[in-house]
């Protein structure tokens, strides 16, 4: 099957202001708002929202942090492949705080439960939200579902969804399915 | 590189540089860990490890327990005087017993050079060695040069003197593996008796003189004489040693430089450094410790995986 794009740069970025939008419609002040982003490719997306939060409005205090929760996984010692950390870095207190956590894709949820544990050991927030840029329907694992969706798309197991984002001249925004090559097996 | 190439840590000198810069890439994340309000992680839940010490231990042992909890492992401690290697069981016997009640890894500390080594041809469980006799304690190393990376950056092209009895130590040995493969320099400082005859062929520069050894170095490791391993006496006095060899911060002032001032521990004050020099801003000490726990977290976790 052939690639299929899902969002164009501009495409993204419309979803990426009404997500912004929705944070800010929903909550009044963004004092006790604490962002979460999630290593390593959920930090891609949660800075550019992050900085769309900042440009519509400059004035705020906002604390972002970036969570790594390779010691976390429920998979270590199940899979052949090594996950090797990355770094955490949150830098103030999240207890009674509502914080937002961001990945790109949510798939089967386990990173997000993941997530969750990590992030108590930080402190006991108030209310933990989750926002994806996209929702891949009917394969979550656990019972955890997102409060900000980009999009919600159907895919089967032998897709995946590929995020890019724009880092130099070369590159740029966009979001792809793609069908994994079968195995040597198959 | 994204994984050990041994299921073992037997020496430095068995594992690649790829290896070591994994280890301490690895700790950088686990010494974010150990600084939380809550340091522990649930990584090692499933694992039991036994920590093994057939010699006496505080830090390393107390350093491994850490990062073993600090893991979520589940742990045994067994010191040899208090079980039944007293009754004549053997190093396999005893290892095998401990293994039948599913236990998953080895922390292992003999006095004899080896017998890590040893251990790993016989069991089926992953070893590490927590300092066999004389010969390697790879952990030390590892913990030693990440504190060094940690206050100096990339260690090509440093200059590290290790100033002490080198003959009786494990810490040596491992630390001249270690910084060799880092691409640093290695000076060994020492009366000529407490040297080995052959250590020129382990490619390190060799001085007598302690003065010419800090004018040298970026970064002075000072070794404690172990008394405990000296069947003879290799020096006149402990008075003497300190006269010749002994670190003070009369001397480190007295340098065009400040260099970095190392200590693997137990420290004798007054023996081979001052307390004014051991307590002084250069000396990373106790972060050497500090670090030691992130590190033996790093290597638990590679190996475990």
């Amino acid at each position: 099957m052939e690639p299929r794009l899902l969002l164009d740069s501009q495409q993204l970025h419309i979803t990426m202001q009404r997500l912004c939008c929705q944070i800010l419609e929903q909550n009044l002040s963004l004092d006790d708002i604490i962002i979460i982003g999630l290593q390593p490719r959920g930090i891609l997306f949660s800075d550019r929202i992050v900085a769309m939060l900042r440009m519509f409005q400059p004035n705020i205090h906002l604390d972002y942090g970036k969570l790594d929760i390779t010691f976390y996984r429920d998979d270590f010692r199940q899979s052949d492949k090594l996950h090797l950390p990355d770094a955490t870095d949150i830098t103030f207190l999240i207890e009674n705080k509502h914080v937002i956590i961001i990945d790109d894709v949510f798939y089967t949820g386990r990173s997000v439960r993941a997530a969750l544990d990590a992030l108590l050991d930080y402190g006991r927030p108030r209310k933990v939200e989750l926002m994806v840029l996209v929702n891949r329907k009917y394969h979550h694992h656990v019972p955890v579902q997102p409060d900000y969706i980009g999009i919600s798309v159907d895919t089967i197991v032998s897709q995946k969804v590929c995020v890019e984002w724009k880092v130099d001249d070369k590159t740029t925004d966009q979001v792809w399915i793609l069908q994994e090559p079968k195995s040597a097996k198959e | 590189m994204s994984q050990l190439s041994t299921r073992h840590l037997l020496g430095i000198n068995n594992i690649n540089t790829d290896d070591i810069r994994l280890i301490l890439k690895t700790a950088t994340q686990f010494k974010e860990v150990i600084n939380r309000p809550i340091k522990k992680v649930p990584t090692l839940r499933d694992l039991t490890i036994a920590n093994l010490f057939f010699e006496n231990s505080t830090r390393t042992r107390i350093s491994f327990e850490l990062a073993e909890k600090r893991l979520g492992a589940d742990i045994i401690n067994f010191s040899a005087s208090s079980s039944s290697v007293t009754k004549g069981e053997t190093l396999i016997d005893t290892v095998n017993n401990i293994l039948y009640m599913k236990v998953d890894m080895i922390v292992m500390r003999h006095p004899a050079p080896g017998a890590a080594q040893f251990l790993s041809q016989h069991i089926d469980a992953s070893i590490v060695n927590a300092g066999d006799g004389t010969h390697e304690h790879p952990t030390q190393a590892l913990l030693d040069a990440y504190s060094m990376q940690e206050k100096m950056g990339d260690l090509r092209g440093k200059k590290i003197a290790i100033i002490g009895d080198i003959l009786h130590s494990r810490v040596a040995l491992s630390n001249i593996f270690c910084l060799h493969k880092l691409g640093a320099e290695v000076m060994l400082c020492a009366p000529p008796t407490l040297l080995h005859h052959h250590v020129t062929s382990l490619g390190v520069h060799v001085s007598h003189d302690v003065m010419e050894a800090l004018r040298w170095c970026d970064i002075a490791n000072i070794l404690r004489i172990q008394l405990e391993r000296q069947s003879i006496k290799y020096f006149p006095s402990l008075r003497e040693y300190t006269l010749r060899f002994g670190i003070n911060k009369k001397m480190l002032d007295s340098l065009q430089k400040e260099i970095v001032i190392m200590h693997p521990g137990p420290i004798n004050r007054g023996v081979e450094i001052s307390s004014d020099a051991a307590d002084s801003e250069q000396s990373i000490i106790l972060q050497q410790v500090e670090n030691g726990v992130a590190v033996r977290m790093a290597i638990l976790y590679l190996l475990a995986s």
